[in-house]
C-alpha cells in the first residue's frame, strides 16, 4: 500500500555534495523541493579525503560559489588548513585546497538545508520512480508516493553500491551506510543506459599511533585566501598540519606478493575506477619503476584522532593492508580505525544527457555527480548547482543554463560529460580546459556572478560587492598604466637586485609589473598614492597587467571558436541524409544529439572532415 | 542528398582522348542510358575498377565510340560511385556527351566539386586536395613532382611531426600544471626550450622551402637585360622556340618588355626580354628602361647577355651598376663571330657562358648554370615539402607563435602563458592539414578548383 506524500516541482534523490546545490538552488529560486537520504547522519558526508579544492577542483569550488552554490561558504566555516597550491606556477594554475572537519561539514550542510525555505529533508530510501501524465512518481520504501515536475538523481556511490575488501564483498552504501538496491530496476526499466564504476578510499588510523617525529610537517599558508568571496578571510580556521610519508621497497614487496588477493586483479570487480586516482596496488603495477610514492596524513577533524592516508586507497584484505601501511616510515606502530575498500556502484553514460543535465529521452530528469559518471565532491557540487538551476527552471518554463567551455570549468565539466562521454570516473583536471588563463580561481566572480545574479542565485548584497570589487580592480589598473616612475637610485637599485634592466628614462608601473621579474608588491614603496587593497583584488590587478598580452591571445581563440559553437544544428536535421558524413559519425551525432557544430567537433569519431560535411550542408540550407 | 555531377576531366583543346566523368549515386545509371555495351553488358552489373568498350548513344545515333570505366564507392576519387567515359578528344564530341550525361539526370560540377567531395568523404586531406590544384596547372616536370609528392601525403606529414612536438611540448606544460607542487614527481619541463627550438627550425625551413616551391610552380622569372643589340631577343626567340620579339638590325627595337614563358630542360622560366638599359632622350625608350629596373628588381634569375664582339668589360660594368645582389649569369653571345675574353678575376662570384643564340649553342652550359644559380640542381619533388601560399601563411603564423611561445619562456613568464601561444601555434598547423575546420579555410580551398577534378 501507498500513500500519498505531496507535490513538488523539484524532489532530489540523494543528499551528498550533488543533492545538495541541486536542492538548495531550486528551493532558492523558488521552487518547493524536497531531497531524500537513505540516513540522515549522512548529508554532505566525505566519505573519502577530508579535504575540498585541489588543482581544478579549487576552480570549480570557487565558480559554485561565484554562481550561488553553497560549497564554498561551508568548507570556509569548516576548513582546518588552507593552502593555495601551484603559486610558483602561475595564475592560471594556483589552485586552492583546504583541510576540512569533515563532521563539521555535514553538520554545516544538514543544517543549512533544515533552515532552507521551501525545503523539505527526508530520511527515506526511494526505491521506484515512475512517469505518468501528471508527473514523476517516487515512492518511497515505506510506501510514501511523491510526485514531482522534475527529479534529480544524485545518488552516488548507494545506487546499488557494493563494496570489497580483498576477497570479502557485500551489498553497501559507503561509509557503512545502506546501499540503494532497488531504485536501479526502475531506471532500467525506464531505459536509462546504466553501468557500473568503481571507486576507493584508504584507511582511517589512529593518531597516536603515528610516530610523526621523523615525518616532513606541512602547514597551512601564511596568506589565507577563503573559497568564498563573502567569507572574511580572517574567519578562517588554519591551525592544523599535515605529514608527508613515502612509501619504500618494503611496501611494494607485500603489494606484489599478494596481488592475487586483490579484487581488481583477479577480475572480480567489473566495475572501471579512476584513472587520475589510483589504488595504491594500481600505481605499483603501472609505474614499475617508480621507487617510492608520496602520501599525505591529513586529520579528519578538529574533534577526533582519526587521520586519513591520502594516495593509500586499496582493495586488497585487511591484513596485506595493514601489512603493508606499517612498512611505511612513521606508521610501523599503525593502528587501523577503518580499513580501506574499493566501492563499485550504478551509474549512467553521460552521453545520455543534454547539455542541460536533463536526459534526453526523459524530459524532467536528471543526473548530477557520480551518477553522471564524474568523482570528487567538488564536480559532484558543480553538477548538481546546475541541474538544480535547471530542474527550477524547466519549472517556471524557462530555458535552461548552459555554460560555455569557454566561460567556466563547470561549463567544460558537463561538456566533457555530455559530448565526450567518460570511460572512467571523470575527474576534473586544469589541462581539461583549453582556456586556463581566462578560466583563473581569481577571476571565478567576473565569469560567473553575473550569471548568478540574473537566474536569481546570487542575492543583491552579494552582487553589489562583486560590483564594488571590479571598479576598484579597474581603477587600480588604470591608475598603474597612467602613473609613471622616474630612474631613480632606489628603484634601480631594486631593479637591477632583480635581475632585470634599470630605467634610463621613466615607465609606468604597469610596464614595470610587465616585467616577469617584478611583482605589484615589490613597487609598494616607490608607489607613492597607492591605497591598500585587498589580497584579491591585487592578486587580480598584478595578473591582468602582466598577462594582458596572453590573456587576450586566449580571448581571440575563445572568440574563434565561439562561432563554430553559433553554428546551430537544427533540432530536425536527420543525419542519414547528409551525403558525405562517415557511418560512425552519423551514428555518434544521432546519438549525442549536439547542439552546434563546435559541440560536435568535440565528438571522438566525428572527425574534421565530418565537420567540413555539416559546415557545407548548413550553408546549403541556409542558401535554400 | 547531393546531385550526380559531371564534367569533363581532360583540359580544354583537341587531346587525343577526352574524359567525361560522373560521380554520385546515379552515376551507373545515368551512365547507363548513354553508354551502350557492344557486349550487351551494363555497367550497373559490373564491379568497382571495371570497363566496358561501347558507343555513346543519343536517342537513335551514336555519338562516338568509347570506353566506360566503373568505381564503386567507397573506391573511388570521390568516395562516391563513379564512372569515366573516355571518348575521343575532339571538343565538339567531349561537351556532346556531358550534354547527354546532363539531359539524363546528372547536375554540373561546380568549380572544385570533384575534389571537395573527395574532401568531404574523407578520402583525401586540404592539402592533398590543394595538390590537385597544383598538378592540373603543373606545366613543368619538377612542379608536378613537388605537386605529386604533396598529393601523397607529404606536406601533412611534415606537418604532422612539427605538429607532434607542439602537442607534446603543450602536453608537457598541461601535465606540469595539473601536479600539484608539493608532489617532487614531475619532471620535463626543462627540455621545453629545446623541443620549442626543433619546432621553430623545422617550421622556418618549411617557409625557406615555400620559394623554391614557388619558383617551381610558378617557374624562374627571368629577365634578359643586356646592351642595345647584343642579342636578347634573339636568345629569347631561340629559348622560345618561335619568333617572339621583333628582331632588327636597329639597336632599341625592343622599346617594352616581352613576356613569354618557356619550358628549358624541365625547368620552367618566365622570360622577360627588356629594352637594353642605356641612356636615351627617347621618352617611349625611357619608359621601356624604367620597366627593366623594375623587372630586375623582381627577379629571380638575370641573364646578362653581352656582346662579344664589343667590350665585354665595359658593357659589363655599366650595366651591373643597376643589378647587384641578384642572382645573375653573364652570357657572352654571338660566340660564332667571336669568343670573348672575359678574366674570370671580373667578377669572380658570377658565372659566365658562352654561346651563340643564332646558332643554338652553348644552351646546355647555360641551362646547367641556371639551375645551379637559383638552387634546384639536384630538386626532386621528394628531397622538399613546398606549401602553398595559403599554406605558408598559416606556417607563418605557426611559427610566429611558437618563438612568441619561446620568448615567454625564456623571458621567465609562467608556464601558462607559454602554454597560450602553443595554442595558438597548433590551430596554425592543423589549419594546413585541414584538421581544423573553418568555413573559411573550406571555401577558399574550393572556389581554387577548376571543374572536373
Amino acid at each position: 500500500m501507498s500513500y500519498f506524500a505531496g507535490n513538488y516541482d523539484v524532489l532530489v534523490i540523494g543528499a551528498g555534495h550533488a543533492g545538495i546545490e541541486a536542492c538548495l538552488a531550486a528551493a532558492r529560486l523558488g521552487c518547493k523541493t524536497a531531497i531524500f537520504t537513505i540516513n540522515m547522519d549522512a548529508v554532505g558526508n566525505m566519505p573519502c579525503n577530508p579535504s575540498i579544492g585541489g588543482t581544478a577542483k579549487g576552480h570549480l569550488v570557487r565558480e559554485i560559489d561565484a554562481l550561488g552554490g553553497e560549497m564554498g561558504k561551508a568548507a570556509d566555516a569548516t576548513t582546518i588548513q588552507n593552502r593555495m597550491l601551484n603559486r610558483g606556477k602561475g595564475p592560471a594554475v594556483h589552485s586552492l585546497r583546504a583541510q576540512i572537519d569533515r563532521r563539521a561539514y555535514a553538520t554545516y550542510m544538514k543544517h543549512t538545508l533544515e533552515l532552507q525555505e521551501n525545503l523539505h529533508l527526508r530520511q527515506a530510501e526511494i526505491t521506484k520512480i515512475e512517469k505518468s501524465q501528471d508527473g514523476w512518481h517516487c515512492f518511497t520504501m515505506l510506501g510514501a508516493e511523491y510526485i514531482s515536475k522534475t527529479v534529480i538523481l544524485a545518488t552516488g556511490t548507494y545506487l546499488k553500491g557494493k563494496i570489497y575488501v580483498g576477497d570479502v564483498n557485500f551489498s553497501s552504501g559507503p561509509d557503512g551506510m545502506f546501499p540503494s538496491n532497488e531504485l536501479e530496476d526502475s531506471l532500467l526499466s525506464l531505459g536509462l543506459p546504466l553501468r557500473r564504476f568503481k571507486t576507493g578510499t584508504p584507511a582511517r588510523v589512529l593518531k597516536s599511533s603515528i610516530d610523526f617525529s621523523e615525518l616532513e610537517v606541512q602547514p597551512g599558508d601564511d596568506e589565507i585566501t577563503p573559497f568564498s568571496y563573502s567569507t572574511d578571510p580572517k574567519t578562517i580556521n588554519n591551525s592544523s598540519v599535515c605529514y608527508i610519508s613515502y612509501t619504500n621497497d618494503k611496501t611494494k614487496e607485500v603489494i606484489l606478493q599478494n596481488l592475487h588477493r586483490s579484487p581488481l586483479f583477479s577480475g572480480v570487480i567489473e566495475g572501471v575506477g579512476p584513472r587520475y586516482c589510483p589504488s595504491l596496488e594500481d600505481k605499483i603495477v603501472r609505474f614499475a619503476d617508480k621507487e617510492r610514492h608520496q602520501l599525505f596524513i591529513e586529520p579528519c577533524g578538529l574533534d577526533t584522532e582519526e587521520m586519513y592516508l591520502q594516495g593509500m586507497s586499496s582493495s586488497l584484505p585487511e591484513d596485506v593492508q595493514i601489512k603493508f601501511y606499517k612498512t611505511i616510515k612513521g606508521l610501523e606502530n599503525l593502528q587501523v580505525m577503518r580499513n580501506a575498500y574499493a566501492i563499485e556502484y550504478s551509474c549512467i553514460d553521460p552521453l545520455a544527457l543534454n547539455l542541460s543535465l536533463e536526459l534526453k529521452e526523459h524530459e524532467g530528469l536528471y543526473g548530477a555527480g557520480q551518477f553522471n559518471g564524474s568523482s570528487g565532491y567538488e564536480e559532484a557540487a558543480a553538477q548538481g548547482l546546475l541541474a538544480g538551476i535547471n530542474a527550477a527552471r524547466k519549472c517556471k518554463g524557462q530555458e535552461p543554463i548552459v555554460l560555455s567551455r569557454g566561460s567556466s570549468y563547470i561549463g567544460t565539466l558537463i561538456d566533457d560529460l555530455c559530448t565526450k562521454g567518460c570511460s572512467d570516473p571523470y575527474r576534473m583536471m586544469t589541462s581539461r580546459s583549453e582556456y586556463r588563463l581566462l578560466l583563473r580561481q581569481d577571476n571565478a566572480d567576473e565569469r560567473m556572478t553575473p550569471i548568478g545574479f540574473e537566474i536569481g542565485l546570487v542575492g543583491n548584497k552579494e552582487y553589489q560587492a562583486f560590483l564594488m570589487r571590479k571598479e576598484l580592480k579597474t581603477a587600480e589598473i588604470e591608475r598603474l598604466e597612467a602613473t609613471h616612475l622616474g630612474p631613480t637610485d632606489d628603484l634601480n637599485k631594486m631593479l637591477l637586485e632583480n635581475d632585470t634592466a634599470a630605467l634610463k628614462s621613466g615607465a609606468s608601473i604597469a610596464d614595470l609589473i610587465r616585467r616577469p621579474q617584478i611583482s605589484y608588491e615589490m613597487l609598494k614603496p616607490f608607489d607613492k598614492e597607492r591605497r591598500e587593497l585587498s589580497a584579491e583584488i591585487k592578486q587580480k590587478v598584478e595578473t591582468e597587467i602582466k598577462y594582458a598580452g596572453y590573456i587576450e591571445k586566449q580571448a581571440a581563440q575563445v572568440k574563434e571558436t565561439i562561432r563554430l559553437e553559433s553554428k546551430v544544428l537544427p533540432e530536425d536535421i536527420n543525419y542519414d541524409d547528409i551525403k558525405g558524413l562517415r557511418l560512425e559519425a552519423i551514428e555518434k551525432l544521432k546519438k549525442i544529439a549536439p547542439k552546434s557544430v563546435g559541440q560536435a567537433s568535440r565528438i571522438s569519431g566525428v572527425s574534421p572532415a565530418d565537420i567540413s560535411v555539416l559546415l557545407i550542408y548548413l550553408e546549403k540550407r541556409e542558401q535554400k | 542528398m547531393a546531385a550526380t555531377i559531371a564534367a569533363v576531366a581532360t583540359p580544354e583543346g583537341e587531346g587525343s582522348i577526352g574524359v567525361v566523368r560522373l560521380s554520385g549515386e546515379n552515376a551507373v545509371k545515368i551512365a547507363d542510358k548513354i553508354f551502350k555495351a557492344r557486349s550487351g553488358k551494363r555497367l550497373s552489373q559490373l564491379k568497382g575498377y571495371s570497363a566496358l568498350f561501347g558507343d555513346v548513344w543519343t536517342e537513335n545515333e551514336i555519338i562516338d565510340q568509347a570506353v566506360a570505366l566503373v568505381f564503386k564507392a567507397p573506391m573511388s576519387f570521390t568516395g562516391e560511385d563513379v564512372v569515366e567515359i573516355s571518348c575521343h578528344g575532339g571538343e565538339f564530341v567531349v561537351n556532346k556527351v556531358l550534354r547527354l550525361a546532363l539531359d539524363n539526370g546528372a547536375a554540373l560540377a561546380q568549380r572544385g566539386e570533384f575534389s571537395r567531395r573527395a574532401f568531404i568523404n574523407g578520402k583525401i586531406d586540404l592539402s592533398q586536395a590543394e595538390a590537385i590544384m597544383d598538378i592540373i596547372s603543373a606545366d613543368n616536370e619538377q612542379a608536378l613532382r613537388a605537386s605529386s609528392e604533396a598529393l601523397s601525403g607529404a606536406v601533412s606529414k611534415k606537418c604532422l611531426e612539427i605538429k607532434d612536438d607542439l602537442t607534446f611540448a603543450a602536453a608537457t606544460i598541461a601535465a606540469f600544471s595539473d601536479f600539484p607542487d608539493e608532489e617532487p614527481e614531475f619532471s620535463g619541463i626543462d627540455k621545453l626550450g629545446d623541443m620549442l627550438k626543433k619546432a621553430n627550425a623545422e617550421l622556418q625551413k618549411l617557409i625557406d622551402d615555400y620559394d623554391k616551391g614557388r619558383i617551381i610552380k610558378n617557374g624562374i622569372k627571368t629577365v634578359i637585360i643586356g646592351p642595345p643589340n647584343a642579342g636578347k631577343s634573339t636568345l629569347m626567340n631561340l629559348l622560345s622556340g618561335y619568333d617572339r620579339s621583333i628582331v632588327t638590325e636597329i639597336a632599341g627595337t625592343t622599346r617594352d618588355v616581352i613576356e613569354e614563358s618557356i619550358n628549358f630542360g624541365g625547368i620552367r622560366l618566365r622570360l622577360f626580354d627588356t629594352a637594353g638599359i642605356h641612356k636615351t632622350d627617347d621618352a617611349v625608350e625611357k619608359i621601356g628602361v624604367g620597366r627593366t629596373l623594375e623587372h630586375i628588381s623582381s627577379a629571380d634569375l638575370v641573364l646578362l647577355l653581352l656582346d662579344s664582339t664589343g667590350d665585354v668589360l665595359a658593357q659589363a660594368s655599366e650595366i651591373l651598376k643597376n643589378a647587384d645582389n641578384k642572382n645573375i649569369i653573364i652570357v657572352l653571345n654571338k660566340s660564332d663571330i667571336k669568343v670573348a675574353a672575359l678574366d674570370a678575376k671580373e667578377y669572380p662570384n658570377i658565372p659566365k657562358v658562352s654561346i651563340s643564340a643564332k646558332e643554338g649553342t652553348g644552351l646546355e652550359e647555360l641551362l646547367a648554370e641556371i639551375k645551379k644559380v637559383v638552387n634546384l640542381e639536384n630538386l626532386s619533388g621528394k628531397s622538399a615539402v613546398y606549401l602553398n601560399e595559403r599554406q605558408r601563411n598559416c606556417a607563418i603564423r605557426a611559427l610566429e607563435a611558437s618563438k612568441e611561445a619561446k620568448a615567454a619562456l625564456e623571458s621567465g613568464v609562467t608556464m601558462d602563458a607559454v602554454g597560450v601561444c602553443l595554442d595558438d601555434a597548433l590551430a596554425a598547423l592543423m589549419e594546413i592539414t585541414g584538421e581544423r575546420v573553418t568555413v573559411e579555410v573550406a571555401n577558399k580551398v574550393f572556389e581554387h578548383f577548376c571543374v572536373g577534378k
